[in-house]
């Protein structure tokens, strides 16, 4: 029988991430959508650096930079008592920004496609950028939060280079599925490795096909 | 009385675009903006919305100001007492008819928020009966009633165009702002809707400005016309006074108010005031059936020439 801690922190980990990276990646999402700041082109390569980068090197500076030594890491454990570094609030962090692009890219998206008539129509009516926000920009732009709240769940799930790199191999703290697959193959125990595998294939599997279907029922709904 | 003056220059696609107007407004008008596109038509009307910041002058409603560039005072569109209807009627898609028209509604309290969650029979009951009175008053007026639950992407043009300016409404604002509101749609269901709006502003009393092109909508519900050349007011007055000048191709048309309707025999005589004469003209029954005297009407004929002689 394997050991079911790995899968249950992954998902944990997963959870933690999406919920904090959905809040803060929403205003930001909006922020860019409405802004025309010259920075705009500056911010949105930062957001997508993630995608490009190889987690290792993310994980590296992120290694660099929590270090106790270091004037960030130090700051936070001395002042807020944070240990960021092989734990798992440090891999909470380094999966909102490794996951940061597939949250606010769709949702960025979703405000664009927006006309801005919906929001201005809101205004003349009196009602203010937070029930504009809340009642009437959210609603239409259900799918684009669908689709950003899953692929960073899912993206979470599969992260692996960054998770080694600043939480290291600690069980139930920073032993995440990922990790404990290359465990496993590297102490020559195939089957617990595919048993681990197995289940991040079926679940990852089905969290895509029930985005998809859900959109476009939605979809389809919204032509028909 | 609405006093306008605006000054903000605009980049347009021919170059920038010296937007200046200073006009006023009677209250309870309906006004028509007239003239070729990139005016700066609809850029009034977002100036006067706050939609859109102007850079000089001073926008005055009943001595209310809504802004001073002078004193660096600028309202925000929620605090101004406008309804605006948007070319691509800005519906929102994710409610019905009737909650399109019921979000419009002046929030209130901690409840606001639920009745909307909660299904259609609960919030009826928690929303003040004069609200809902409202609602479906406007509801009515729009013809409207068999689709108030349907959600506005399965709704024809003109039936959302009913709905935009339903919403519009809603707020009971002093200022009504319709940018081309008729424009997408055909001849028969701009007919309907320019009495729907007539009727609406029957109602409701409001001051009206509107975007269009069309002379004969002109002609049928403004008061006043602004032509609108270069950014720049170059003509203002009613539409017989723009319009009629221009008419002159083999056929006559004169618009006038209409005195009194006699039925004689089989045929009803309509007396039209135009200018300070009053014509007899013979109308049948199907033409005075929606003839009321006070009504503005055209006469207007392409069968025969008039005959001119000097007197």
């Amino acid at each position: 029988m394997i050991d079911w801690n790995p899968i249950i922190l992954t998902f944990q980990l997963a959870l933690v991430t999406t919920v904090l990276l959905f809040l803060g990646s929403l205003p930001l999402a909006y922020w860019l959508a409405t802004t025309r700041t010259r920075l705009k082109p500056l911010v949105e390569a930062v957001v997508s650096l993630p995608l490009v980068l190889p987690p290792t090197v993310l994980g590296f500076y992120l290694l660099v930079a929590l270090s106790p030594q270091n004037g960030v890491g130090a700051f936070l454990q001395h002042y807020l008592g944070l240990k960021l570094l092989f734990s798992f609030e440090g891999l909470v962090v380094a999966s909102m920004i490794y996951s940061l692009p597939f949250m606010v890219q769709p949702i960025q998206a979703g405000f664009s496609n927006l006309p801005p008539s919906l929001t201005e129509a809101a205004y003349t009516l009196g009602k203010s950028r937070w029930t504009t926000m809340v009642r009437v920009l959210l609603p239409n732009i259900r799918p684009s939060l669908l689709t950003g709240i899953v692929l960073a769940f899912a993206h979470t799930i599969g992260e692996f280079g960054v998770v080694l790199m600043i939480g290291g191999n600690i069980p139930n703290q920073t032993k995440v599925a990922s990790i404990a697959i290359y465990d496993e193959v590297e102490a020559l125990n195939y089957g617990a490795a595919n048993a681990y595998s197995l289940f991040l294939l079926v679940v990852s599997f089905l969290i895509l096909v029930t985005v998809y279907s859900i959109n476009g029922k939605y979809l389809r709904n919204k032509s028909g | 009385m609405l006093e306008i003056k605006l000054h903000k220059t605009l980049q347009a696609a021919q170059g920038p675009l010296h937007l200046n107007v200073d006009v006023n407004i009677e209250a309870g008008q309906i006004v028509t903006l007239y003239g070729a596109s990139g005016a700066g038509k609809t850029s009034i009307l977002r100036m006067l919305a706050g939609l859109l910041v102007p850079e000089q002058g001073r926008v005055v409603l009943n001595g209310a100001v809504w802004y001073d560039a002078a004193q660096k005072y600028w309202r925000k569109p929620q605090q101004r007492s406008i309804g605006y209807v948007f070319q691509d009627y800005a519906l929102f898609p994710n409610m019905t008819v009737r909650q399109n028209l019921e979000f419009a509604l002046p929030a209130r309290k901690k409840t606001a928020l639920r009745w909307v969650k909660n299904s259609r029979k609960n919030h009826r009951t928690k929303m003040p009966k004069d609200q809902t009175q409202l609602i479906d008053e406007l509801i009515e007026i729009v013809a409207l009633q068999a689709l108030q639950h349907r959600k506005p992407t399965t709704l024809s043009g003109g039936q959302k165009q009913r709905v935009a300016l339903a919403r519009a409404l809603v707020t009971q604002p002093d200022v009504l702002l319709l940018d081309e509101p008729l424009s997408a749609l055909d001849q028969g269901m701009r007919l309907k809707l320019q009495d729907y709006l007539l009727e609406l502003h029957q109602r409701f009393q409001n001051t009206i400005i509107l975007v269009s092109h069309e002379v004969s909508e002109i002609f049928k519900v403004s008061d006043q016309v602004l032509v609108l050349a270069d950014g720049q007011i170059t003509q203002q007055g009613t539409p017989s006074q723009i319009f009629t000048h221009r008419q002159v191709s083999g056929k006559f048309q004169l618009v006038g108010k209409v005195l009194t309707i006699i039925q004689e025999e089989v045929v009803y005589i309509v007396s039209v005031l135009i200018g300070n004469q009053v014509i007899r003209v013979v109308a049948n029954e199907d033409d005075v059936l929606d003839l009321q005297p006070g009504d503005q009407v055209m006469v207007a004929s392409k069968a025969f020439n008039p005959l001119i002689q000097k007197i």
